[in-house]
């Protein structure tokens, strides 16, 4: 009987540890992102066509080409992507090198795109069935990702790119050697 | 628990708003040939979690990216992959969380290691009671 | 004027149960002395009348939504004066305030009913019960009144209520949730009934019979639930699965298992005095899971579908709740684990051997659910992120379902205390013979995965073997509780058989077909003749117009839409379904591709319907041995009250 009660006694300890936990994930924000495990690692090789006439496609080649940028990864039907084209100019304008890939879209969709929110990237890679977003590990657009001179990827931003992650995201290309 | 039935139900509407123009990715919605290889394609994209819908495999889901991830598992089992391949691709991109098929590791060991418990206990609860009886 | 009668009824009620909880407790604890005696008269009325009041107060919320009031906060954002009498009616609890008005009040009408007619336990236990009633209820109490009030007013009143949304306007979402209510607070009513039990150190046989209707009734209910939840999941989903092991869907199967074990050692304790603890234990964890899957659900603290706008501040309510009853329950439980004393003993070799292995594994298996279901959200904690699904529970799951079904088979051939072994040879051979026939005639005719394969064999062995206790007894004088286990048992293996069976040999075609293609899936040919546009009030469609037909036979009609909804926008896929008596064929239609063709998908899924008749048969088992108790019941207390007036004339 003495066993049946520290049974119990454990029981009351293994729900109280639960419920602290249960706690615990009620006071914590919700994360709802999936981070790409590739932070660290080499972009796997692709080779884009262009998503649009005046702008050339984008290779893995060109992400190793010793200048860190941004990988930008939209889509002229997101609707966030439209809210973040003023950071991604401003970003440019203060000296980053930007390079996309569009995701499942149309050319002429993407024209219309660029030339209502700007266009701010150098090179433009399409990407109609995905493949090269599921090989960086990126789970949505817009998503952008800070790559080094030698095609390692150094972070990743998930989500449109607001006022206050501009500076951030020209101090993550500093740290990649920019 | 209406909310129970309205989470499924939000689950199956996919916003207006994230749809793309373009059609799906030719072996989204198109079985392979061969049907012992589509058997473990879908086999394999039962255990696999859509990013975009939360909570459903990509085999359950009209998400485009979950149709594009179809398309992904469909060619590379075409091109010879195992399932298990593709599935180590996936994690090395996305982490455990895509694999709705836990591994054993470090971080996921109490997964296997409390039923082996759980199946002691039985036994010796179960013992407890037979030599109890006379 | 009418909605501030609801909101003082309530809190009327809320009052009577805080005077239900002092009284009973009181006089449960100096029970004798005179002040106990004179409050102890006051629990029961106290009780009774909060059911009325809150049954009032519920009547009056169905009235508001009735006639559309608007200037009731609840009733503008949730109803529409122009939607059908019976979805403005299905409205008062299709929202979360007005779901707990009718938690309540199911609540204390179970309360005020077991005060009215539940005169076999001792006096003390009952107020000790009710004491405990009356405090789950508090909290609920508190719930509504602070933070949920369904009675708030608003002002200015809207011209229009903003409640339209015609997808939640169905029948079955009208009615799911509250048979899932109605089953968690069945299980509130045996957990009050296990704290009195504990409280007046009262473990007894009695506690368990009285106890027993409750369980079963509510164990009706979560299995009902469950199964319809299922089916409409499978048509409503568009992709043919009818269990994802999702996280919701687990917080709905945890108190059905912990209800089904409840159950069994309940009937070892009220037939043979045994099982004392486990029975206290499983009360007390049944309705911790039934708190817990509503935790689950409203806090939203777990990654499920949920797009859905859940409410941290409610899930911290529930938390608070959930702490308070269980682990009140848990410590008084282990402060009073020596006063229940173990009961009687037994040979493994007996009914009760066989109900503690069936106790020991659904336990395993609901440990299991627990542990799958709340891993991820353990390890969120350290910031990692992994996904628990059907690959981990299947197997892992089986390993205790499997011999528990092995069990099943034989144990209600026992007989309790002490059986041998070879009394019951002969039965158990042929269980096992058909066994081993099914099991090799499918190797040899199918190549199947190893868990369907088990589970068709095992099917096919348990709907034999859940006869067998019939052989040799008079069908019109077995009791009715026994045809209740027999069919429920009966509806476990035919359910299995269905699981099984659709995962074995489920067909699936995916094609892009233009209008005049045929296409062949399993024995159906289907013919696309025609994609035409529809329109209902908020949606338009693509409509398909196929016609098909099972090897060779009648055509038959089948018209899959995908729907587009406008406000709010969503698309949806309704599936055709074409029912045999041997499966069912399942039809959806999706986008056009860009060469004109569309995109069609079909399943041929051998006896997948066998699942819900399983399901609807386990319920209706349930059904049938709660009459046969609640009838065994009334009959005793008949002839007791006849004894009792034979002596009163004969004293007199």
């Amino acid at each position: 009987m003495t066993r049946f009660r520290y049974f119990l006694w454990g029981v009351v300890g293994v729900t109280a540890a639960l419920f602290g936990l249960f706690a615990y994930q009620l006071s914590q924000p919700k994360d709802e992102f999936v981070e790409s495990a590739m932070i660290g690692e080499t972009i796997p090789a692709f080779d884009l066509p262009p998503a649009v006439e005046f702008r050339p496609g984008l290779s893995s080649a060109n992400l190793a080409d010793g200048k860190p940028k941004l990988l930008n990864v939209f889509a002229s039907w997101c609707v966030p992507c439209r809210a973040e084209a003023p950071y991604l100019d401003e970003l440019e304008r203060r000296g980053a090198e930007i390079v996309a890939v569009a995701i499942r879209d149309r050319p002429q969709d993407v024209s219309a795109f660029l030339e209502i929110y700007g266009n701010p990237f150098s090179r433009i890679g399409s990407d109609e069935i995905s493949a090269v977003q599921l090989s960086i590990g990126s789970s949505g657009v817009p998503e952008t990702f800070v790559i080094d001179g030698s095609g390692v990827i150094t972070y990743q931003h998930i989500g449109d790119i607001r006022a206050a992650d501009v500076p951030m995201l020209l101090a993550k290309l500093q740290e990649a050697g920019a | 628990m209406r909310k129970l039935l309205v989470l499924i139900l939000l689950a199956i509407a996919v916003p207006l708003a994230a749809q793309d123009s373009l059609p799906p990715a030719p072996y989204a919605y198109q079985q392979l040939d061969d049907p012992a290889l589509e058997a473990k394609a879908t086999e394999l994209m039962h255990t696999l979690r859509c990013l975009t819908c939360q909570s459903q495999s990509i085999a359950d889901s009209d998400a485009p990216m979950a149709g594009d991830m179809r398309h992904q598992v469909r060619t590379r089992i075409l091109a010879g992959e195992e399932p298990e391949e593709i599935r180590a691709w996936l994690v090395d991109r996305y982490g455990d969380y895509i694999s709705y098929s836990p591994e054993v590791s470090s971080t996921t060991w109490p997964l296997f290691a409390i039923p082996v418990l759980i199946l002691l206990g039985v036994a010796f609860i179960l013992r407890g009671r037979l030599r109890g009886a006379k | 004027m009418i909605a501030e009668f609801g909101l003082v009824a309530l809190w009327l009620a809320a009052a009577l149960a805080g005077l239900q909880l002092l009284a009973g407790f009181l006089a449960a604890r100096d029970g004798g002395s005179a002040t106990a005696e004179g409050l102890a008269l006051l629990v029961r009325p106290a009780a009774v009348v909060q059911a009325l009041l809150c049954i009032a107060s519920f009547l009056t919320l169905i009235y508001l939504f009735a006639v559309t009031d608007l200037s009731v906060k609840l009733v503008a954002t949730s109803s529409h004066s122009d939607k059908p009498m019976i979805f403005k009616i299905a409205g008062a609890w299709g929202q979360h305030e007005g779901s707990m008005l009718l938690w309540v009040t199911v609540m204390a009408a179970s309360g005020g009913l077991i005060a009215l007619i539940e005169r076999r336990l001792p006096e003390r236990t009952m107020l000790a019960t009710l004491a405990a009633q009356a405090f789950v209820g508090l909290g609920f109490y508190a719930f509504l009144l602070f933070s949920s009030n369904p009675f708030e007013r608003l002002n200015p009143a809207p011209a229009e209520g903003a409640g339209l949304n015609p997808l939640l306007q169905d029948i079955g979402l009208a009615f799911h949730p509250p048979t899932l209510y109605f089953g968690y607070v069945g299980l509130s009513v045996a957990f009050s009934f296990v704290v009195g039990a504990l409280l007046t150190r009262q473990v007894t046989p009695e506690f368990a019979r009285v106890m027993r209707p409750w369980v079963l009734g509510a164990w009706i209910f979560l299995t009902i639930g469950i199964t319809a939840g299922s089916y409409w999941a499978y048509y409503e989903l568009g992709w043919g699965g009818w269990w994802f092991w999702d996280p919701v869907e687990n917080a709905s199967l945890m108190p059905w298992l912990a209800a089904t074990a409840l159950l069994h050692s309940a009937s070892v304790l009220a037939a043979r005095d045994a099982l004392r603890a486990w029975t206290v234990m499983l009360g007390v964890v049944a309705f911790s899971m039934s708190m817990v899957g509503t935790f689950l659900v409203r806090s939203g603290i777990l990654t499920s579908v949920h797009a859905f706008a859940v409410d941290p501040e409610r899930g911290s309510f529930i938390l608070a709740l959930l702490t308070l009853y269980i682990g009140g329950a848990l410590v008084l439980f282990a402060l009073r684990a020596n006063t229940v004393a173990e009961g009687e003993r037994f040979s493994i070799m007996s009914r009760e051997g066989a109900l503690v292995i069936n106790n020991v594994a659904l336990s395993a298996i609901l440990g299991i659910v627990l542990l799958g279901t709340l891993y991820p959200l353990l390890t969120e904690a350290f910031d990692v992120r992994v996904s628990v699904g059907p690959p981990y529970f299947n197997p892992v799951g089986a390993i205790f379902f499997l011999p528990m079904l092995a069990v099943l088979a034989v144990g209600p051939l026992l007989r309790w205390r002490k059986d041998s072994f070879a009394r019951i040879k002969l039965p158990v051979a042929i269980v096992g013979a058909v066994f081993v026939a099914v099991l090799v005639l499918v190797l040899a005719l199918a190549d199947i995965g190893i868990l369907p394969l088990l589970g068709l064999a095992l099917s096919v062995a348990v709907a034999i073997a859940s006869f067998q206790p019939m052989m040799g007894r008079s069908l019109r004088r077995l009791p009715l509780a026994v045809w209740g286990m027999v069919i429920a048992h009966f509806g476990v293996a035919v359910a299995l058989f269905g699981m099984a069976s659709d995962t074995a040999f489920q067909q699936e075609r995916l094609v892009a077909a233009n209008v005049g293609d045929v296409v062949e899936v399993g024995s159906w040919e289907a013919r696309l003749d025609a994609v035409t546009p529809v329109s209902g009030p908020n949606w338009t469609a693509i409509e398909a117009r196929m016609k098909l037909s099972y090897d060779g036979g009648a055509e038959r009609e089948a018209r899959p839409q995908a729907r587009s909804f406008w406000s709010p926008p969503q698309e949806t896929s309704e599936v055709a379904l074409l029912t045999r008596w041997n499966g069912q064929l399942y039809v959806a239609i999706g986008n056009q591709a860009q060469d004109g063709r569309w995109q069609l998908r079909l399943w041929w899924k051998p006896f997948v319907t066998f699942i819900w008749y399983g399901g609807l048969l386990i319920a209706l088992g349930g059904v049938l041995a709660l009459i046969g108790r609640v009838a065994t019941d009334v009959r005793r207390r008949v002839a007791a009250g006849k004894i009792a007036q034979r002596k009163a004339e004969e004293a007199s």
